[in-house]
């Protein structure tokens, strides 16, 4: 399992693709936010948590096809299937090498752009710790949304269109936590919500993403 | 006689071309019914004026918005656990329809909450509820799509509509929590059943009915095409192949 | 015609909107519905005299 999320991790950061574009798109969208709504530092105080993950939802969006797409197209997939480590665990580790490359770098970046976006002083750390604990949730439901299109050609847009509305939670609870950081309020209810339904889909989801892999793979 | 039975094809289609007729017209009855009465013949309220009048529409395209989804979810169950065709074609065939209760339910909503609320489109948790429900049906509708073998596509929709359903549980609360904070004690509920006199609750029921019973000939009928098409692409299969 | 008072157009667009659906969706499933039907007798006409 090890040697698997190693050769991900490799092919990823290798591949060029995957690694450097999510945190590019991230800072675009931020940038691209007061283009949109205007430089009034308020309206950005009160949007820059929403903003912030939003953009960091959807840039983890970018990578989600090539959790699975390189291997099924070569046949590897089809080996890991029949190797002796479970399918599940295969899923889990795929998941956990696009959360390595994509959500905890966007993680890491989001502080830095949290400044653009006039983010209030409170928020910072909430900002870093909610997406800590969501973006693990965002990596294993977009590897169901790969498992469902990887056989497709054209599968991202609908990737797109079956992954975005089971976010819909995550995206709720993490930003909340961030705005009730920023106002110095408790953020006790949202994050440990946010830490509920990651750990509900870090659990549950392999098995249904393994299902749909083996349906694809027949 | 088991209710198994109408697992096969055949029988489905013998049975569904008997029942159509009778459906479409209890259909077709129990809205005008409903809707002729509750449109000419009930008052307004003292609150929302004639407004009131879109709850013959409103309430009942809600319901049914969900109660397709759950007939979904229990023809995808049958379907992942006995393998019945019928079953699964019949969730396919039953999305648009639960599409289309969905848009009735969110337009009747908008342009029932624009005199009342003031504005076209509030993120009112049910509402943006109903949003959410719109989106994982067109995600289920064009997964079908995009798959080019039946059974694979089944299989597929069958397992996203388990997980979208679980989903859709938690956004429910989600929604719930998101938007409690700033309307917090405007009883803005559009559907306020506790307190529905019976003036208006009568019509309700048969528009209710005439919802319910268009929903089951509408998908009765539809998947009699869909059993149809895989006929037709089992064949071209065939002729394919010789 | 009722008396709609001050809510008329919203009272009739409502209506409007969702009778106008529900008949664009029975009318599409109807036409649909003939014509695999169509296509199904034919093929199968096919495969009998073939």
């Amino acid at each position: 399992m090890i040697a698997l999320l190693s050769r991900d991790l490799r092919i990823a950061i290798r591949a060029g693709g995957g690694f450097g574009l999510a945190l590019a798109f991230f800072l675009i969208v931020t940038a691209l936010v007061p283009f949109g709504v205007g430089p009034d530092t308020a309206v950005l105080t009160r949007i820059a948590p929403g903003i912030l993950w939003v953009g960091a939802l959807l840039a983890c969006l970018l990578s989600l096809d090539r959790i699975f797409a390189l291997d099924f197209e070569d046949g590897t997939l089809d080996l890991l299937a029949t190797a002796p480590i479970p399918l599940e665990a295969v899923v889990s580790v795929k998941a956990l090498a696009h959360w390595i490359t994509t959500g905890l770098p966007l993680t890491l970046a989001a502080p830095v752009l949290g400044v653009l976006l006039n983010l209030a002083p409170g928020g910072y750390l909430w900002l870093f710790i909610s997406l800590a604990v969501g973006t693990p949730a965002l990596s294993i439901i977009g590897a169901f949304g790969a498992a469902l299109t990887v056989g497709l050609k054209r599968g991202g847009l609908l990737l797109s269109l079956l992954v975005l509305p089971l976010y819909v939670p995550t995206l709720i609870f993490g930003a909340e936590v961030v705005r009730r950081g920023a106002e110095g309020l408790s953020t006790a209810t949202p994050l440990a919500l946010l830490a509920g339904i990651t750990a509900g889909t870090v659990a549950l989801l392999p098995f249904a993403a393994a299902a749909v892999l083996r349906v694809n793979l027949r | 006689m088991s209710f198994w039975e109408y697992a096969n094809p055949r029988k489905f289609m013998a049975v569904s071309d008997k029942a159509l007729p009778w459906l479409f017209t209890s259909a077709g009855l129990a809205l005008a019914i409903g809707l002729i009465w509750g449109f000419f013949f009930t008052p307004d309220d003292f609150r929302q004026g004639s407004t009131v009048k879109i709850i013959y529409l409103h309430v009942p395209s809600a319901m049914m918005a969900i109660n397709t989804w759950a007939m979904m979810l229990v023809a995808s169950l049958i379907w992942i656990v006995r393998r019945h065709h019928v079953s699964a074609l019949a969730a396919r065939a039953a999305a648009p329809v639960g599409v289309t209760f969905t848009i009735i339910a969110l337009a009747t909503g908008a342009i029932w909450g624009q005199p009342m609320w003031g504005t076209w489109w509030a993120w009112d948790p049910r509402l943006t509820a109903f949003l959410i429900l719109f989106l994982f049906y067109l995600g289920y509708i064009a997964l079908w799509q995009a798959i080019e073998d039946p059974d694979t596509a089944a299989d597929l929709t069958s397992v996203l509509c388990l997980v979208g359903t679980v989903f859709a549980v938690i956004s429910r609360y989600a929604l719930i929590f998101w938007n409690q904070g700033l309307h917090q004690g405007a009883s803005l509920s559009l559907d306020k059943e506790e307190n529905i006199s019976d003036v208006f609750y009568f019509p309700l029921l048969f528009a209710i009915a005439g919802f319910v019973l268009l929903f089951i000939a509408l998908v009765f009928y539809r998947t009699r095409t869909e059993i149809r098409l895989r006929r037709l692409h089992a064949i071209g299969l065939k002729e394919r192949m010789t | 015609m009722p008396d709609l008072g001050q809510y008329a157009v919203e009272v009739l667009s409502a209506y409007a909107v969702s009778l106008g659906s529900l008949v664009a969706l029975i009318g599409f499933s109807i036409w649909r519905g003939k014509r695999v039907k169509r296509a199904l007798e034919d093929a199968e006409a096919r495969i009998r005299n073939g």
